[in-house]
């Protein structure tokens, strides 16, 4: 059940993208491009998104188990560090210089655009070259859970 | 700063969002977790057992959105105009800096600030920054 729950999570969340105009990299630049011909949408995606999510974590958070009866594994990290601000910067000149992050690349990858695939390719090299330094940090193959 | 009447879509936008929203919502209610793309496609390069399924059909059901989608209806066609180098680099940057941060802008943007997260409220202000710097460098200061 967790995961076809999963997969229609998945297909809603793409078809939002599609539909809000951020699988669309000349869009989410034109929001970007501040200085430039400005196109607000984005923030009427994110205001859309979070009107719906606060409601939705206001519930989950109140509850210990799933409604499918999974463990709820919702983050507790509380410290804001150096990992979270370079990350958080090193991604968004990302964004900026291409217009994809990880979402609406992997639905325009659905689309079939060429550009995309590139741009998944060279994504998922990333998160390996982070995984293979994490775990050389940590001496072990793998971190317990 | 002038705004772009003719680009600008917010019925579409705020429609869109509130179907991520929702697709963020089936995700912690039904799964107990969050709809962090970054983290869940990243996860699949550590795999666990038990632990690869679920994120697989999250990533599947991103990458088939448009399939569905055009059973339906036309599928708008996205204008991608940074070059192949432009790609890679921008590729390689989202990847490690997101799963450096923890996030991207659904686990920090959507997930984290319905979550009234702190943290994520300074990600979401540091890869928005960052963004629109990058695109104010790249487009009004090189010229490119």
């Amino acid at each position: 059940m967790i995961v076809f729950a999963s997969l229609l999570a998945g297909l809603v969340f793409g078809i939002g993208l599609i539909l809000s105009g951020m699988a669309n990299p000349a869009k989410v630049l034109g929001f970007l491009d501040l200085a430039g011909a400005w196109d607000p949408s984005l923030a009427f995606v994110m205001a859309g998104a979070i009107g719906v999510g606060v409601v939705a974590f206001a519930i989950a958070h109140r509850r210990s188990v799933s409604l499918l009866g999974a463990a709820m594994s919702l983050p507790s990290a509380r410290q804001i560090d150096r990992r979270l601000v370079v990350g958080s910067t090193v991604f968004g000149i990302g964004w900026g210089v291409a217009g994809f992050c990880p979402g609406p690349a992997l639905v325009a990858l659905g689309m079939g655009v060429g550009k995309a695939a590139i741009f998944v390719a060279a994504m998922v090299a990333g998160m390996a070259i982070f995984e293979w330094f994490e775990q050389r940090r940590h001496r072990t193959p793998l971190r317990p859970a | 700063m002038s705004i772009d009447w003719n680009a600008f879509t917010p019925w579409s936008a705020l429609a869109g969002g509130a179907l991520i929203g929702t697709a963020a919502a089936m995700f912690a209610l039904l799964n107990g977790r969050i709809a962090g793309i970054s983290g869940v496609l990243g996860g699949l390069l550590r795999p666990k057992a038990g632990d690869i399924g679920w994120r697989a059909a999250f990533v599947l059901g991103l990458v088939g959105a448009p399939v569905l989608w055009a059973l339906v209806t036309e599928l708008p066609a996205p204008q991608v105009d940074a070059g192949t180098g432009a790609l890679v680099v921008a590729g390689l940057l989202v990847g490690v800096g997101t799963r450096y941060g923890s996030g991207c802008t659904s686990g920090h943007g959507v997930c984290g600030l319905s979550r009234l997260s702190p943290r994520s409220l300074v990600a979401t202000l540091a890869f928005m920054g960052a963004g629109f710097a990058t695109v104010f460098v790249l487009r009004h200061v090189l010229g490119l």
